[in-house]
């Protein structure tokens, strides 16, 4: 698979402070690329870097091999799909969608056709000669998405395209995003914070914070092996325990809850002494077959699932989600459970 | 919460105000209807003094002030809205500069200091300069203050207009010339027309300054009239006035309708 995003040590700075620390990623051409931070971490500086809205500090932006990081944001064939969409409200939806043809020579008759094409795409069709004050929010992202994929962009850069919507259209949209991305075969560079999007959508995923990029993989990679604190604490729940780490080796540790329980697991840290233990709250099981024993505090109904929050015999809290199946027993506060570890539904992790 | 008609004493003040500010224009204007010489008693409707206006004694005069206020007003307008609209880019686009906060006192300023003060010393400028007083100094003088007038609802305008759109059209392969053209500009005219009207408005209806800085033998409508009424009041001057104060009331309508218009569709 051939390079389309190449970004080498990349900072930013406004004045005294750093965005970006050094920031290094490659993305693929024809992926779904995901960053995904909380406010703040860096990331949609990183997403106006390649669009070229702002000044690079130092490093390297390569597009499919040219550096960019110097050209003006209309000499870089990457367009935007803004969070607040900004479509020209001066401008009917297809002169809209065409803006960029326009600017870039093409002939009025071919533009319109292809503008036309993209209005197609998104459902839009009769709506090509209203105003986008006039449409819908979900109808002006679409307008939006046209807009920026009519150019055919090399890449599409997406700022929280979906964080003005509401919930169903939200859920409806991602699906709708992934389609168009297969379609196209485009590269799309996504930023959320949102990190049940970034799941659903992504090929892989960039969790950025504090302006470093803490990890990079698939969503499965990111949820079920984190690196770090961050990562494990950011992406899902999780139960955070504190740890002292008996014996590293081969990737694997043993180690010892204030419980006095030992459990041996996946590690992404070397080094003995204090640590913190990630356990997913759906890789344990209430089982006489037990790892830990806890005392149930309380019983939470969601529907789908059950929360039960209790605490360790070590007097550390901890939280599992059950199925909601008839099957099902319900613990009762203050009873006892014997709490079972799935391989791999426990990690040693860095700080 | 209480809607501010219910505080007492409010209502009277309110009517007082509005009396005290509009009763003279009340009756000036219908005094322009009199069909008598006198200004004081009413003798019933007429309309000739307005024929007075355009036909009588003293129509020449009036009519060739009349020419020099519009066409002042005209280029003065123009060109300080060019000014402006300038100055409220790089205000409020033009980021952090050195000197910002001077800039804009400097702009504004001519709306804070006394016209009396600018007007005295405009006057005092142009013959340091030697510059004869006449048409011309009073265009120059109506062209600096006008450009605060004209920058305020510019500048206003330019601030609700999101950057975003500048960018997605830089984004969208447009230079900066062209983004500044294609979308920038005509999200501004509402507030470039509306900044150009009160500056017409403005230029149209000063006194002071032009007053000082005329010359003698020039004269712009609101001269002229002043120079007339110091001879007595006569009803055609109620009538010139009530015509002045229909353009003004167009002028600034239209100025607050275009911009209402443009907060509509952002």
């Amino acid at each position: 698979m051939s390079t389309a995003v190449d970004i080498r040590d990349a900072v930013k700075r406004y004045g005294p402070v750093t965005a970006l620390h050094g920031v290094s990623l490659t993305i693929a051409d024809n992926e779904f690329f995901t960053l995904l931070g909380p406010s703040g971490c860096g990331k949609t500086t990183l997403l106006r870097l390649i669009a070229g809205f702002e000044e690079i500090t130092s490093g390297e932006i390569r597009l499919f091999g040219q550096d960019i990081a110097r050209l003006e944001p209309h000499q870089r064939p990457v367009n935007t799909v803004f969070q607040q969409y900004a479509l020209f409200p001066h401008m009917s939806v297809i002169d809209n969608v065409a803006f960029g043809l326009k600017m870039k020579g093409v002939d009025p008759a071919t533009r319109r056709a292809r503008a036309g094409r993209m209005l197609e795409m998104v459902h839009l069709s009769q709506f090509a000669d209203r105003l986008p004050a006039q449409l819908s929010g979900g109808q002006q992202q679409r307008v939006a998405l046209a807009r920026a994929l009519a150019p055919q962009p090399r890449v599409l850069l997406l700022d929280e395209p979906l964080s003005a919507l509401d919930l169903k259209l939200r859920q409806a949209m991602r699906v709708e995003l992934k389609q168009l991305q297969e379609e196209t075969g485009i590269t799309f560079i996504f930023v959320t914070h949102d990190q049940e999007e970034a799941l659903t959508m992504s090929d892989r995923i960039a969790v950025m914070s504090a302006g470093r990029v803490q990890q990079i993989g698939t969503a499965r990679e990111i949820y079920e092996a984190p690196v770090n604190r961050f990562v494990a604490d950011f992406i899902g729940e999780t139960n955070l325990l504190q740890v002292t780490v008996e014996e590293v080796s081969e990737d694997r540790a043993t180690v010892v809850l204030p419980g006095g329980h030992r459990i041996t697991c996946p590690s992404a840290s070397s080094s003995t002494g204090l640590h913190h233990l990630s356990i997913r709250p759906e890789r344990l099981m209430i089982s006489d077959d037990a790892d830990l024993t806890a005392t149930v505090e309380r019983v939470v109904y969601l529907g789908t699932d059950l929360q039960v929050i209790a605490h360790l015999d070590g007097g550390q809290p901890i939280t599992l989600r059950l199925q909601n199946a008839a099957r099902v027993a319900l613990p009762e506060p203050g009873q006892r459970i014997g709490l079972h570890l799935e391989e791999g539904g426990a990690r040693l992790l860095a700080d | 919460m209480k809607g501010v008609r219910h505080y007492p004493g409010f209502l009277p003040l309110t009517i007082v105000c509005l009396v005290v500010l509009y009763t003279p224009l009340i009756v000036v204007a219908v005094y322009s209807f009199n069909a008598s010489t006198s200004i004081t008693s009413w003798g019933g409707f007429s309309l000739r003094w307005y024929g007075e206006v355009f036909t009588g004694r003293e129509a020449t005069r009036f009519g060739q002030a009349a020419w020099n206020s519009i066409t002042i007003a005209l280029m003065a307008a123009t060109t300080a809205t060019v000014i402006a609209t300038a100055a409220a880019l790089a205000m409020v686009r033009g980021g952090p500069f050195r000197g910002r906060q001077a800039s804009f006192a400097l702009i504004n300023l001519p709306l804070m200091v006394p016209e009396i003060v600018i007007a005295v010393a405009t006057l005092i400028f142009f013959s340091t300069i030697g510059l004869k007083t006449g048409y011309l100094t009073i265009l120059l003088a109506h062209i600096t203050f006008c450009i605060p007038f004209a920058y305020l609802p510019i500048a206003a305008r330019l601030e609700g207009i999101e950057g975003t759109y500048e960018q997605a059209a830089r984004d969208l392969y447009a230079t900066r010339a062209q983004a500044f053209r294609l979308i920038l500009l005509p999200l501004m005219v509402p507030g470039i027309v509306s900044g150009w009207l009160l500056a017409f408005i403005i230029s149209l209806d000063d006194f002071i300054i032009t007053n000082f800085v005329k010359g003698a033998g020039m004269e712009t409508l609101p001269t002229a009239i002043f120079g007339s009424v110091k001879q007595g009041i006569k009803p055609n001057i109620m009538a010139i006035s009530t015509l002045m104060l229909l353009v003004s009331v167009l002028f600034v309508t239209a100025a607050y309708l275009i911009n209402r218009r443009g907060r509509q569709t952002p």
